[in-house]
């Protein structure tokens, strides 16, 4: 083959090749979905702990959330206290959460909030089951999205036992149990 | 630490407290007993106190990077196009590969890379719901479109991945080419486990088993840093390990490299045969000029060729067949079909304790026979796509074998567009200057 010919014969091919990119590009692209981010469903959320321990973010970026418009205000909150505690106060050893990363605030007899410190909260999911079994479920996970660095697949979505993971539109990124929450960011 | 807000003393009676209390405990157990269609076990109280609950502090995602990572990726395939090409200098091409590993890895934790780019436009071609988000588009085609222009210019200063492997390769040692060439059939076998893998839903396995990326973020399981570790400690000697026998994204821009319009060349003139640069890629990508006269009669080379290409068809049929043969080993790449066996295997009695999935499972109170009908049909779905995945290995191997066979004319010492990385250290060893 002359050389004229042969690179008339690469000139062809890599035009094709690049066709082939752009329609591979083209046909992923067809869909066109908002960016999306990893959230988990807390209807689905069976409080397995792989949360705490399978994020690539140690602590993990899954965090507790309260939704304060659906607690009860408990006194005798299963979400913080240890279900063998001695007494309803703070002390530590009637303390569920591992990190003390609950607060217990007196309101107005009989009612307790209680706040979620985030920067203790290592998203091990104890306090939810408590609040799941013996309270309204007010407590529950959330991926942090100032703390999630949006794995391409993310990592505990891998492993998550209840298939609670999904991607979900970044422009509304959370998956709150009420509607009625004040929300902040 | 502990707050506590004290009441406001107005409208309060020490009463007061006490019936709201009583009341507030009544209605609790009246609840939890009387109706357990209630969709609170505890009414939202109604406080005298004009108390209003807090906010939910939900920080949205940050969106700030995304477009700096599609600047810093374009400015940082230009500058190593212009490096490898113009400049030729191994020096400034190796700066922009650590900025790379600076950048790409450690700032941005390596994520989105184009490697694992693949399979989000696999599953974009695939699922019709999934949207591939733009940046990963561009991360997945600029690459190869500067690859067909300039060469393999993203693995040589951009892939994070790549650069921390370059980063490492102090004491390159030689891999027998056969050995090499034997060896670089695992990033086909990668590549197609990775697509049949997002085409059957199970799962992103290269970002799953991206040895580095537990390194840019420091943490990671211990098996995945454990082969971090070796994969790292393996590239000192061994330079580039994963990116010669694993990327599967690399298999691409081989391909597109070989069409490349310019590539690197390890003179910058005229070749003179001194051979001194025979032994100076790491990467057994520098292919020697074929002997003046040809080793056999044109005869028996096209003979053998004849086999060869008649062969391709044998090995794609084989490959076939092992792939059927592999249905039920893929098939336990999907969590769905090994959850499935897990419950059988515990109702048969095989396990002694059920595990977190089964438990999960079981309390979703979904019938076993649903699982079992969905994990039949994904093992079938792993049967068909096991074909493929055999007949595209066969097609590869048999490919390879043609490849070898053929003896292409060649005067100078030449980078192989395929394999070559672009990295710049033969530039040095070319006694001939502009
Ligand atoms: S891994 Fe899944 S089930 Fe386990 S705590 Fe997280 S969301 Fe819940
Ligand atoms: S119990 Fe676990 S999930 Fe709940 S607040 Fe404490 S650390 Fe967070
Ligand atoms: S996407 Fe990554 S960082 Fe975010 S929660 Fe999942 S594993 Fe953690
Ligand atoms: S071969 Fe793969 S991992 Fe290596 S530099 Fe190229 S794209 Fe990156």
């Amino acid at each position: 083959m002359k050389p004229e010919r042969k690179k008339d014969r690469r000139d062809f091919v890599r035009g094709a090749a690049a066709v082939l990119i752009g329609g591979a590009v083209m046909s992923a692209a067809r869909s066109r979905s908002p960016r999306l981010v990893w959230q988990l469903d807390p209807e689905k959320c069976t409080q397995c702990g792989r949360c705490a321990t399978h994020c690539v973010l140690a602590p993990s970026a899954v965090k507790c959330f309260h939704s304060y418009s659906i607690c009860g205000y408990c006194d005798l909150c299963g979400g913080y206290l240890r279900p063998d505690a001695k007494s309803r106060d703070t002390g530590a050893e009637n303390q569920l959460c591992p990190t003390a990363a609950i607060t217990r605030t007196f309101i107005e007899s009989p009612y307790y909030q209680y706040t979620i410190d985030e920067d203790l909260c290592i998203g091990c999911g104890i306090c939810v089951k408590g609040c799941d079994v013996f309270g309204n479920g007010s407590m529950y996970m959330q991926v942090k999205h100032d703390l999630c660095v949006n794995c391409n697949e993310c990592a505990i979505a891998r492993s998550c036992p209840s298939d609670a993971f999904k991607r979900v539109p970044a422009s509304d990124p959370y998956i709150l149990k009420s509607d009625r929450e004040r929300r902040i960011s | 630490m502990k707050k506590y807000v004290v009441p406001p003393l107005g409208g309060f009676s020490p009463t007061g407290f006490r019936l709201k209390a009583v009341r507030h405990a009544l209605v609790c157990v009246f609840l939890l007993v009387g109706s357990s269609q209630a969709e609170f076990r505890f009414p939202m109280p109604e406080f005298v106190t004009g108390y209003t609950h807090p906010a939910v502090h939900t920080p949205a995602p940050s969106n700030a990077m995304v477009g700096w990572d599609i600047v810093v990726l374009v400015s940082t395939l230009t500058l190593a196009a212009i490096f490898v090409l113009k400049r030729r200098k191994r020096r400034e091409i190796f700066l922009l590969t650590l900025f790379s590993m600076i950048y790409f890895g450690f700032w941005r934790n390596g994520c989105v890379c184009s490697v694992g780019s693949v399979q989000n436009i696999a599953a974009g071609i695939c699922d019709s719901s999934y949207g591939v988000p733009f940046t990963v588009l561009v991360f997945f085609a600029l690459p190869l479109v500067f690859a067909l222009l300039f060469g393999r210019v993203f693995c040589a200063a951009v892939c994070p991945l790549g650069a921390i492997q370059e980063a490492v390769a102090v004491k390159p040692v030689k891999v027998p080419p056969a050995v090499e060439k034997v060896l670089s059939v695992f990033p086909y076998i990668y590549l197609g486990l990775a697509i049949l893998s997002v085409a059957m839903g199970a799962g992103f396995i290269i970002c799953q088993y991206d040895p580095f990326v537990g390194v840019f973020r420091m943490g990671a399981s211990f098996s995945m840093l454990i082969f971090g570790g070796i994969m790292l400690v393996l590239g000192i000697f061994v330079a580039r390990p994963y990116c010669r026998f694993l990327c599967p994204y690399g298999v691409l821009l081989n391909w597109a490299s070989k069409l490349s319009l310019h590539h690197a060349t390890i003179t910058p003139t005229d070749c003179i045969q001194c051979t001194l640069c025979e032994d100076s890629c790491p990467y057994n990508a520098i292919n020697e000029p074929t002997p003046a006269e040809a080793p056999e009669s044109r005869g028996k080379g096209a003979s053998r060729l004849g086999i060869l290409i008649l062969l391709v068809p044998v090995m794609v049929v084989f490959g076939v067949g092992v792939g059927s043969l592999l249905k039920e080993p893929l098939a336990r790449m999907h969590p769905t079909v090994r959850l499935a066996e897990r419950m059988a295997g515990e109702d048969l009695g095989r396990y002694s304790e059920t595990n977190i999935e089964s438990e999960a499972f079981r309390a979703s109170d979904t019938p076993n026979e649903e699982l079992y009908a969905e994990a039949v049909q994904l093992k079938a779905g792993f049967g068909r796509g096991g074909k493929w995945l055999g007949a595209f290995i066969g097609l590869v191997i048999g490919c390879k074998l043609i490849a070898v066979s053929i003896l292409r004319k060649r005067t100078d010492y030449e980078p192989d567009r395929g394999t070559c990385f672009s990295c710049g250290r033969c530039y040095k060893y070319c006694p001939v200057k502009e």
